[in-house]
């Protein structure tokens, strides 16, 4: 993404809106967000899935800038604070423009509605896939900027003198000859203007708070215990609830007998939905232990019989056909008919649980005119159409009160959690706290597909490819979320970065076969789609480096001569990581590079062999070109958090399937790098003028295969399959 | 009927004795800071301090714990050493989605009261029941470190 953001052409297909209501009182100023230029095949694919998530996609007016009359600073924040620190990166981007400090800011969470917060990225309000900073970075601060315009031409009329005389500074308006007026004395007046025809952004030089670190505005609450997630609610007359879902995908409920679920005290209710039964009490542990005690009969359905080696199976039977092509370049038939050399590798990466250490919670209440939904989420529009269609209600009835997020990775980019907590509201006359337990969370997810990816590539003489076959197998995260797959066929999240690798091929076809294990339900999971095909493409070409006998590093340098910026990131990091000196026997590095979320971002983990298959990671480098920095401090939190995040996937995590039934309940199962496990983490961020990139899955995505390279380098063994444990490797 | 002494103040709470001293303190005494995250002793997202050690609450059956002094994350603030525990954590900007940090500070609140002398295995061994799933251990670490640091007892 090279557009700069700050240019004449882009100024113009924004408007601004501006507005003054007697509710609220004070300067209120938003931005039209900008219709969304398709850039990439991928990217246009999103643009023709607009229509399923309802006409009231337009180009949305959003990101309200409000000054009061005591000269605080109201900004309603498009997206939610999941722990990625875009509460700050916000408040800094109006700040910014605005001429106030931090403190003065106060951030609200966006109630639904698309028409206003529509990500233009993403094509519908949500917070996810990395695009946080992206969206709001021009249209926050121009936002900020056009209130501090029409405060400072209001200060100069009360002065009589001209704008360009005055400077505003701290919250206030500065006059030529010392005069000063702060902003909450200025915003009636200012109300009335125009807004101004052209406003101008500050050039990244002027910045005084941007590319700073400043300390988030939300961890105070998070050190003493006051932070308030969804699970820590109580809301008048309210009783918890939790519940136990069919443990096969799609069965349900035959029978419940209930007896000793209502003789334990505390309990109130039991509910029986369709595919699960609750029980609401007056406490949580009262809860969990009634559903240990109810003897339900299951209709376990059509998906009893399914597990992973079958899934596995039926993915690399599908990775040998073509499918539906998503990418052609060239000829990739006849340069491998024609090669000196074929060479073909199988990646297969695994179902994945998100298991945020919040399990999933919404407190609901449903009356006869009105419902409310107390709830973290990712995408609030959706939880109200859900409720809206539970409940009989229009959509103007449910009101969504957005809450800090406890870990998300994707989980709550889903609202299945949400329609449950509703249909139990729904039976019952008080409001309720579901809370799932652990096990509950992690056997009923949204998994990470399981994908296999096959690649055959066609050598030439100098160990170079002139291209390469991919073919893509999994489920469509794409196909189920938006309820189908675009005219093409292509679930354009399953292909992406196969079908725009970075390295220059003459000939490139990527097919997308689509194999459905329906039992499975799927969704985006930190770093969705970049992560699956950055693992396949850095797993390869550096497979396809060492066969040449040639270092991986110089070896991908050679394919990039076309991408600068890449070259850029990949000198920086051997730099860095000291890539060229001789290691010792049994230690090795691995790399991985990738263009991703707008950023550019390249890993290196260097490793001992401690005896057969013991892994003991010494380094772990990483450099990030992620453009203008917003908050370093929170640039370098997320590549280092989302880094480990994807090392512990790619060292131990695996969901697996048994007769219908997850078999991974707690973390004992699904184990997380510990402390002593888990290594620091060199966060290199690059001086760059590029328009922001994202950060959020950057390092996700690129851990895996730098990791599974490193393997590589210090065992000699050549891991295809996620997570390393599977073949045996353990950490020490 | 259960006897419960928690920050200071001692409750009676109408619960049975086998109930988790988590709940008691969630959604009976409403003190919420202290989190729930799996239950089975296995990510220290509900750790507190029994008589100055950090326990599981989450296993603790609350029928063990009368004549014990509990103490929770919304008044461990009182003690100084852990003011300087939690303004580590703000100067390092440890916390993400902060979940975990209320457990994650009790642990090592523990850790720099009990012991004279730490290093980097102690923090492995004190901080090793608590999961971060936003993975926010290195900024963890030198948290402790710098307030080992700061009270003499960092021993590399
Ligand atoms: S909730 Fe107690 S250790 Fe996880
Ligand atoms: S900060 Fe999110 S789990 Fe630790």
């Amino acid at each position: 993404m090279s557009d700069n953001h700050l240019t004449q052409e882009s100024a113009s297909r924004r408007q601004f809106l501006k507005g003054s209501t007697a509710a609220m009182g004070g300067l209120m100023v938003g931005a039209w967000l900008p219709p969304f230029a398709p850039k990439s095949a991928a990217a246009a694919a999103v643009a023709t899935q607009k229509g399923a998530l309802g006409d009231r996609f337009a180009e949305g007016f959003g990101a309200f800038v409000r000054v009061g009359h005591d000269g605080r600073v109201a900004v309603i924040s498009p997206k939610i604070e999941m722990g990625q620190g875009i509460h700050t990166g916000i408040a800094m981007m109006v700040a910014e423009e605005l001429e106030v400090g931090l403190d003065q800011i106060d951030l609200q969470e966006a109630p639904p509605d698309a028409d206003l917060y529509t990500d233009t990225l993403l094509q519908f309000q949500a917070t996810g896939g990395s695009t946080s900073t992206r969206y709001t970075w021009e249209p926050l601060r121009r936002a900020g900027a056009t209130a501090r315009m029409l405060l400072v031409e209001a200060a100069a009329s009360v002065w009589k003198v001209e704008a360009g005389q005055c400077q505003a500074r701290d919250g206030q308006v500065l006059g030529p000859d010392g005069q000063a007026l702060g902003y909450g004395k200025l915003v009636d007046l200012a109300a009335t203007y125009p807004l101004p025809e052209t406003v101008e952004l500050k050039q990244p030089e002027a910045f005084r708070l941007i590319g700073t670190p400043a300390q988030r505005l939300d961890t105070p609450a998070k050190v003493n215990g006051e932070a308030k997630f969804t699970i820590d609610l109580d809301v008048p007359g309210m009783l918890i609830t939790s519940a136990r879902a069919c443990p096969v995908y799609g069965g349900t409920v035959r029978q419940v007998s209930d007896r000793a679920a209502r003789a334990i005290p505390g309990v109130k209710d039991v509910v029986v939905l369709e595919n699960a039964v609750a029980v609401t009490a007056t406490n949580t542990w009262a809860c969990f232990e009634a559903l240990k005690a109810l003897d339900i009969e299951w209709d376990y359905g059509a998906n009893r019989e399914l597990n992973s080696a079958r899934v596995g199976e039926k993915l690399h039977e599908a990775s040998r056909r073509d499918g539906v092509v998503a990418a052609e370049n060239g000829n990739i038939d006849q340069s491998l008919d024609t090669a000196a050399t074929q060479f073909e590798a199988v990646y297969e990466q695994p179902f994945l649980s998100h298991s945020p250490l919040e399990p999933m919670t919404c407190v609901a209440h449903v009356q006869a005119d009105g419902c409310d939904l107390w709830v973290g989420t990712q995408v609030p529009g959706l939880a109200q159409q859900t409720a809206a269609s539970i409940t009989g209600l229009s959509p103007e009835q449910i009101r969504i009160h957005n809450q800090w997020i406890g870990g998300a990775f994707g989980r709550r980019l889903d609202f299945d959690f949400i329609t449950q907590a509703v249909q139990i509201a729904s039976k019952v006359d008080y409001p309720v706290k579901l809370t799932w337990s652990r096990e509950e969370d992690m056997t009923h997810d949204m998994y990470r597909p399981r994908y296999v990816d096959r690649m055959t590539a066609a050598i030439g003489d100098d160990g170079y490819p002139a291209g390469w076959r991919h073919r893509i197998a999994g489920g469509s995260i794409i196909a189920r979320y938006l309820g189908g797959l675009p005219d093409n066929g292509v679930d354009f999240d399953a292909v992406e970065i196969a079908v725009d690798p970075v390295y220059h091929l003459d000939d490139l076809k990527v097919h997308y076969i689509r194999e459905e294990p329906e039992v499975v339900p799927i969704s985006w999971w930190r770093g969705v789609g970049v992560l699956r095909g950055i693992y396949a493409v850095e797993c390869f070409i550096d497979e396809l480096a060492h066969n040449a006998g040639i270092d991986p590093l110089t070896y991908r340098k050679t394919l990039l001569q076309h991408r600068p910026r890449v070259v850029a990131a990949l000198e920086r990091l051997a730099e860095q990581s000291n890539w060229g000196d001789p290691l010792p026997e049994g230690r090795g590095r691995g790399l991985a590079v990738g263009e991703v979320f707008g950023s550019v971002v390249a890993t290196v983990v260097e490793l001992s062999a401690v005896g057969d298959k013991g892994i003991r990671i010494d380094r772990l480098v990483t450099v990030v070109d992620c453009g203008l920095v917003t908050n370093p401090t929170s640039v370098k939190a997320q590549m280092e958090g989302g880094t480990l995040f994807g090392l512990s996937a790619a060292l131990f995590n695996e969901i697996e399937i048994e007769q219908g039934q997850v078999q991974q309940e707690n973390f004992h199962e699904y184990r997380q790098l510990r402390m002593g496990e888990a290594p620091s983490v060199e966060v290199d961020v690059m001086p760059s003028a590029e328009a922001p990139g994202g950060v959020g899955e950057a390092g996700t995505a690129l851990i895996g295969p730098a990791l599974v390279n490193a393997v590589h380098a210090a065992f000699g063994d050549r891991v295809r399959q996620l997570p390393l444990t599977r073949s045996g490797y353990y950490i020490v | 009927m259960q006897t419960v002494k928690v920050n200071n103040q001692t409750h009676v709470v109408d619960v049975p004795g086998d109930m988790p001293l988590l709940w008691v303190l969630r959604d009976i005494l409403k003190l919420t800071g202290t989190k729930f995250g799996c239950g089975i002793a296995q990510c220290g997202a509900c750790t507190v301090h029994m008589d100055g050690q950090p326990i599981r609450s989450c296993v603790l059956p609350v029928g063990d714990v009368s004549g014990r002094e509990i103490t929770t994350i919304e008044a461990i603030g009182e003690q100084p050493l852990a003011q300087k525990v939690q303004r580590a954590w703000l100067d390092h900007e440890v916390a993400q989605c902060g979940y975990c940090q209320s457990g994650q500070i009790m642990s090592a609140v523990a850790l720099l009261a009990n012991n004279n002398r730490i290093d980097d295995h102690a923090i492995d061994q004190a901080m090793a029941g608590n999961i971060c799933r936003c993975a926010t251990y290195t900024r963890i670490r030198s948290a402790i470190q710098d307030v080992s640091e700061s009270v003499g007892v960092w021993q590399p």
